[in-house]
């Protein structure tokens, strides 16, 4: 037949190939992607984090026929959900716990990336894939926890969008358009609802199929930093690679396994897990008099909070000398056009930092602290990717970053006092300049030798 | 999404040796503008649902209340534009603080633009010394700051602290005329919403002598 490709399946299965890359799509992302056969602990990670987002799609489904997005009824609608409709104090668990576990596995999906530089060249896509899903995960997890309106939902929505409003001159406007009236309500929870259902879902699919598409493009990483398409046998596949089915869909089925032991532990025994994936004012609904005497951000924002509550007008001080030694520095090691620019733009932050209000910088500083990642693929000079074969102090500058970056965590659940003020502000010191000195401190020191192929005990 | 392969250019299309011509070229840029800007203009519509609706707008009727029955040191909250109101009949005491702190005020005088009415850019913010009126809603990111009226060390205060009010969320102070301590998140005094005595005990908020009801 004229215009009919031609493909090696018969039967359906041909019939399908001949009008839909089928077999071929399955081969290129399944039974003939190549993956490392290294992997560790750390690469369950990505595989949870989708079975996590497909929980999450599941559930919400479920849980949008029974609520209601509207300011009189949305507290009791969840209140029905939990008490009256069967099974359904399971699917709102499983979707409210299931959020706290979306940023777990999210965490330590990042946390692998840092350490094996999985972000290094030619994976800076699959980095930035990865940032916007993270955003969009924290834009999913901030509109979701308006909807049950209570006290929490309600001040938490009124901070937020707040910090819209210290953006100079079209700030107020801006805030006002955001929550649709005066102060936060039922206007404000009907479109933060749109948004949670449809507008940030349909954005984030689209960038995990990016996320993952850029992945098999290039071709997974692994915790040596070994190129494994550097040693190929005489069929071409990689010497160290593995077909991903069966072998790593296996692998991941038992960290699926392992994974919903301990998700659905915590459903059943600790749902709101102390007060840190809900939280206690959460079960008094909203009231627009009375802000709760204790308010905090779900655990998974509380580091980026920390650094907001961090920068009073004091600690924009403390930055803009931070920006003028940078400006000297860059003056003096820098070459070329740069050598100019850089410091002339340094020196304007450093005068901007005093002339508008902490406030605003308080939001820049939380805001840049997440788009900041979206650079780290080119602040990294480090001339190995993994932390294996990375001098011994580095390690330990690892170490001080991720032990930081919980401390910051610690700091923003709790009530403001000045020593935890201090420790916040040091705390945010200690973030940005792992990231902004990372040109600097990635190249220095010893390293050692990176092995061609990856170091693998067969068991 | 399957293996690359290469497209070989149809045979049928003109040749690549030949020049662009420019009278397509320019219909398809001029194609290309008018449908981008049909499209941007599209926007318009979908962005201004956003706005606040009539009916928002329109909820904004003053709120009166009966002050004669407020004891002095005692706190009274209304709601007004969706917002707490604070009505606070502050005793002597209270009163005299105000003189105290301000080295330690990030604007003791309320000479930032926007959250004092003129009548009440005074020591006290208020139209009469005693009776304060302010909306309580936390200049820095809008959270209902808690009153501490209680004077002395405490958590999360200072060790001399002569009364007023501390915002929860971040930490935030201010003394008994809503003025905003130095050094805190928060850049403004609380907002002095318009008010007026219609007698000596009932006042309206929401209306004075530049804002209409």
């Amino acid at each position: 037949m004229a215009g009919e490709k031609s493909v090696e399946t018969t039967g359906l299965l041909g019939w399908i190939d001949r009008r839909f890359p089928l077999t071929s799509t399955y081969k290129a992302h399944l039974s003939e992607y190549y993956a490392p056969k290294n992997f560790n602990f750390w690469y369950f990670f990505g595989a949870l984090s989708l079975l996590v987002l497909v929980l999450q799609i599941v559930t919400g489904i479920f849980l949008v026929m029974h609520y209601k997005p509207d300011a009189q009824f949305a507290f009791q609608s969840v209140e029905y959900i939990m008490r009256e409709v069967p099974g359904g104090w399971f699917i709102r668990y499983m979707h409210s716990t299931g959020a706290s576990m979306f940023f777990v596995v999210v965490y330590l999906h990042m946390t692998r990336a840092l350490i094996y530089g999985s972000y290094r060249k030619p994976r800076e896509l699959v980095w930035i894939f990865g940032v916007g899903i993270f955003l969009c995960l924290m834009a999913e997890a901030f509109f979701g926890y308006l909807l049950p309106w209570g006290q929490m939902s309600f001040w938490g929505a009124q901070v937020i969008v707040n910090l819209f409003s210290a953006i100079p001159f079209i700030g107020p406007e801006l805030s006002l358009w955001i929550r649709g009236d005066y102060v936060v309500s039922d206007a404000t929870l009907n479109r933060f609802f749109a948004f949670h259902v449809i507008a940030i879902p349909l954005v984030l699919l689209g960038l995990v199929a990016a996320h993952v598409i850029a992945l098999h493009e290039v071709g997974s990483n692994n915790p040596d930093g070994v190129d494994i398409k550097a040693q190929k046998d005489k069929y071409g596949r990689p010497l160290d690679g593995i077909p991903f089915h069966p072998y790593y869909t296996v692998h991941d089925i038992m960290g699926f396994v392992g994974f919903l032991i301990i998700f659905m532990a915590i459903i059943f025994f600790a749902p709101e897990m102390g007060g840190y994936f809900l939280e206690y004012n959460n079960f008094v609904p909203a009231n627009p008099l009375v802000t709760p005497l204790h308010i905090a951000p779900v655990w998974y924002f509380t580091p980026f909070y920390s650094m907001l509550r961090a920068t009073t007008d004091d600690f924009t001080w403390v930055l803009a000398g931070s920006a003028v030694l940078a400006a000297i520095m860059v003056f003096l090691r820098v070459k070329g056009l740069m050598k100019l620019i850089a410091p002339v733009a340094l020196i304007a932050v450093a005068v901007l930092l005093r002339v508008i209000d902490a406030k605003f910088w308080g939001v820049i500083a939380m805001g840049g602290s997440v788009v900041l990642l979206f650079f780290l693929p080119w602040l990294d000079y480090s001339p190995v990717k993994s932390i294996r074969y990375r001098p011994g102090w580095h390690k330990t500058l690892y170490g001080i970053f991720f032990a930081n970056f919980i401390v910051l965590g610690y700091l923003g659940t709790q009530a403001p006092t000045d020593i935890f003020n201090l420790m916040s502000q040091v705390g945010t010191l200690i973030y940005l300049a792992f990231f902004f000195l990372m040109p600097v401190w990635s190249r220095l020191g010893t390293f050692k030798p990176v092995p061609d192929r990856v170091t693998f005990q067969a068991h | 999404m399957s293996h690359d392969s290469t497209v070989h250019d149809d045979e049928g299309a003109a040749p690549q040796t030949l020049p662009s011509d420019p009278s397509r070229r320019f219909w398809i840029g001029t194609t290309c503008a008018v449908g981008g800007a049909a499209g941007a203009a599209l926007a318009v519509p979908f962005v201004s649902t956003f706005a606040p609706s009539e009916k928002a707008r329109a909820a904004g009727a003053p709120v009166e209340i009966d002050v004669s029955t407020l004891a002095p040191g005692e706190m009274r909250t209304v709601e007004w534009r969706g917002k707490p109101v604070w009505i606070i009949n502050r005793t002597k005491e209270q009163l005299g603080t105000l003189k105290q702190n301000d080295g330690e005020l990030a604007d003791p005088k309320s000479l930032r633009p926007g959250f004092t009415p003129a009548y009440a850019k005074n020591e006290w913010r208020s139209r009469k010394p005693d009776l304060f009126v302010a909306v309580g809603i936390c200049t820095h990111l809008g959270c209902s700051p808690t009153p501490k009226f209680v004077t002395g060390p405490q958590p999360s205060l200072p060790n001399n602290w002569d009364g007023g009010f501390l915002c929860p969320c971040h930490g935030s102070t201010f003394d008994m005329a809503g003025r905003a301590y130095k050094n805190k998140p928060a850049p403004d005094n609380l907002e002095v919403p318009p008010y007026q005595y219609l007698s000596d005990t009932r006042i309206i908020i929401g209306v004075d002598e530049t804002n209409k009801a």
